[in-house]
């Protein structure tokens, strides 16, 4: 287990990293004089010279060499000083925390939403292998993991928002707005989950412990549950560290599309608005955030299979 | 008896989704690159009195909301899409498997260290990465082919590096060493053949996931600017035309569904 939690401690680190690399590049692809532009930042852009923008440069040491900068803009970086947000001027950490917020809970609503689309219809599917459901799955999960997220989304808000106009297409108002952003995503993680749920639940019930619980006479039901739960839950919750990149990658591109306002709403809009400090920010956090969930499922995994304890 | 027993039983022929999925990757490639020897409508060239207007005899996927032709702009986009997620995949699968088989050949140092710097790639959901390298230098697809090539090659470099280890450690390939043969002959002939199967679908997966991120991309108009055309870009222009035109939007859709599917029926592996 510590060799597992030095993994991901590891990774964070790799994170910070790459985050810190990519963004020091950016601020010093930056067009413009950065003396000039902090100057201009101070004392007004209608009173800066040469003089005060020399001023500025031999007070902040711009001109020292591009390591010794990178070496100051990692330390900032992981004392989570990110600066001000270049467009609203409010500091990024403050932005960031009621982002995370939303983002947090969207991420949460479509894992427990894919759970329980995904494994249920997968089990069923399993016990059946060839079956009616099996066969419709293997078609819907296929055609859902062709579209991208965005148009699975869309399909969504034409159905229920303008078509039955049951819930609200976009804003973050009340808990009914949490509803399609958090199906979409959940529709795209249980389009894999329910194939990996199938495959572990036809393996189990392969098997000659599971045809013995049947052979003394446990119902479908108690037979499952002593027997078939543990064993198909490994995969599956394996299967969910994999997803995670699905789901950060789907926060991007979902929170644009329904005006969700969280990190990965404000990431796409510090890229168009060039605002390297949230850019910095938003990746660090959502990086990290990429970690954390992986963490946790190291965790339950540990939780649910004592095989892996004993090793 | 015959030496036929000896050989382990391959699959004769290519399974029907792989057939299924090449036949419509054919036909989308026809689609995209047709009008380059025909010659066709310009994908620009607007005529405002054509806008939204449906499928006729004369042009079969209709017109956009600036009455830009369909059928240009579809196949345009469709070489920007797939001549992009091919280029991405090359560029990382030659370098991926190459440092793969070196690390794996070398180990020691040379393995630690790539596999650190693979690492390093790993950490990162890859979107994010494409994301921050296109905002260096915005509106520039070379930023969008190299970003998709530095996420890609981290799973050929691993997988080459899992499998080649076990190879060269096998008894035959010390055989063919020991005869002489030197790495070439041992690249060509023992390890290949377990690499190619492989590539196989880890291509057209990544094909895959490299068409959806740079939809994905022009869909939250960060990745190639209007009036280029591009699937997800062309998808959000026309949006607001849904219902005067649903058939303007579903095409695009369509056009990335069957790529999509098509490259994961390439890459499906054969199972019960």
């Amino acid at each position: 287990m510590t060799r597992v939690i030095l993994g991901r401690l590891v990774q964070a680190s790799l994170v910070a990293l790459m985050v810190g690399l990519l963004t020091f590049v950016m601020t010093r692809s930056l067009p413009g004089d950065m003396a000039y532009r902090i100057a201009a930042g101070r004392y007004g852009y209608d009173i800066v010279d040469s003089a005060a923008a020399a001023k500025v440069a031999a007070e902040l040491n711009i001109d020292q060499p591009a390591l010794v900068a990178l070496g100051h803009w990692m330390f900032d970086l992981v004392r989570f000083d990110f600066g001000t947000s270049l467009i609203s001027g409010l500091p990024v950490i403050e932005e960031i925390a009621s982002q995370l917020g939303h983002t947090l809970k969207l991420a949460f609503a479509a894992i427990v939403l894919s759970l329980l689309i995904g494994p249920p219809l997968g089990i069923l599917a399993g016990l059946r292998p060839g079956g009616v459901l099996d066969r419709g799955l293997v078609v819907l999960s296929t055609s859902v993991r062709a579209l991208p997220q965005f148009v699975v989304g869309l399909g969504l808000i034409i159905i229920f928002s303008l078509t039955f106009k049951l819930v609200p297409a976009a804003g973050h108002d009340h808990g009914a707005h949490l509803f399609l952003p958090a199906l979409t995503l959940a529709l795209g993680l249980a389009a894999v989950s329910n194939r990996v749920a199938r495959d572990a639940m036809r393996s189990v019930s392969e098997t000659s412990f599971y045809a013995f619980g049947r052979t003394k006479g446990l119902g479908e039901w108690q037979v499952f549950r002593r027997h078939g739960l543990r064993n198909v839950a490994v995969p599956i919750i394996t299967y969910l560290g994999v997803q995670f990149v699905y789901l950060i990658e789907g926060v991007v591109v979902v929170e644009t599309l329904f005006a969700w306002p969280g990190i990965g709403h404000a990431l796409v809009h510090a890229i168009f608005g060039r605002d390297v400090p949230m850019i910095q920010g938003a990746a660090l956090i959502m990086g990290l955030m990429f970690v954390a969930l992986n963490a946790l499922v190291d965790a339950l995994s540990h939780v649910i299979d004592p095989r892996e304890r004993r090793s | 008896m015959t030496f036929t027993d000896d050989v382990p039983p391959r699959a004769t022929g290519i399974p029907v989704r792989r057939v299924i999925g090449l036949a419509i990757l054919a036909a989308l490639l026809l689609f995209a690159f047709l009008p380059l020897v025909t010659g066709g409508p310009d994908p620009l060239k607007q005529s405002l009195r054509l806008s939204l207007q449906g499928p006729s005899a004369s042009a079969w996927f209709g017109y956009d909301h600036l009455g830009r032709s369909m059928q240009a702009r579809l196949s345009a986009a469709l070489r920007l899409s797939l001549g992009l997620a091919l280029l991405s995949v090359v560029t990382a699968m030659v370098p991926g498997v190459l440092l793969g088989i070196a690390a794996a050949w070398r180990g020691g140092v040379l393995d630690e260290m790539i596999g650190g710097i693979s690492e390093a790639f790993m950490a990162l959901p890859g979107l994010l990465l494409v994301l921050m390298l296109t905002a260096i230098v915005p509106d520039n697809a070379m930023m969008l082919y190299l970003g998709i090539s530095l996420v890609l090659w981290v799973e050929y470099f691993r997988l080459t590096r899992a499998l080649a280890r076990p190879l060269l450690l096998s008894p035959s390939v010390e055989a063919s060493g020991l005869l002489g043969f030197g790495p070439w002959y041992i690249v060509r002939r023992h390890l290949w053949p377990e690499l190619a199967p492989m590539l196989v679908t880890v291509g057209s997966y990544g094909a895959a996931s490299a068409i959806m991120a740079i939809a994905a991309l022009g869909f939250v108009s960060v990745g190639v600017r209007p009036p280029t055309p591009e699937l997800g870009a062309m998808m959000i222009e026309l949006l607001p035309y849904y219902e005067e035109a649903p058939h303007a939007l579903l095409q695009p859709i369509a056009v990335i569904f069957l790529m999509v599917l098509a490259l994961q029926l390439i890459g499906a592996k054969e199972k019960a």
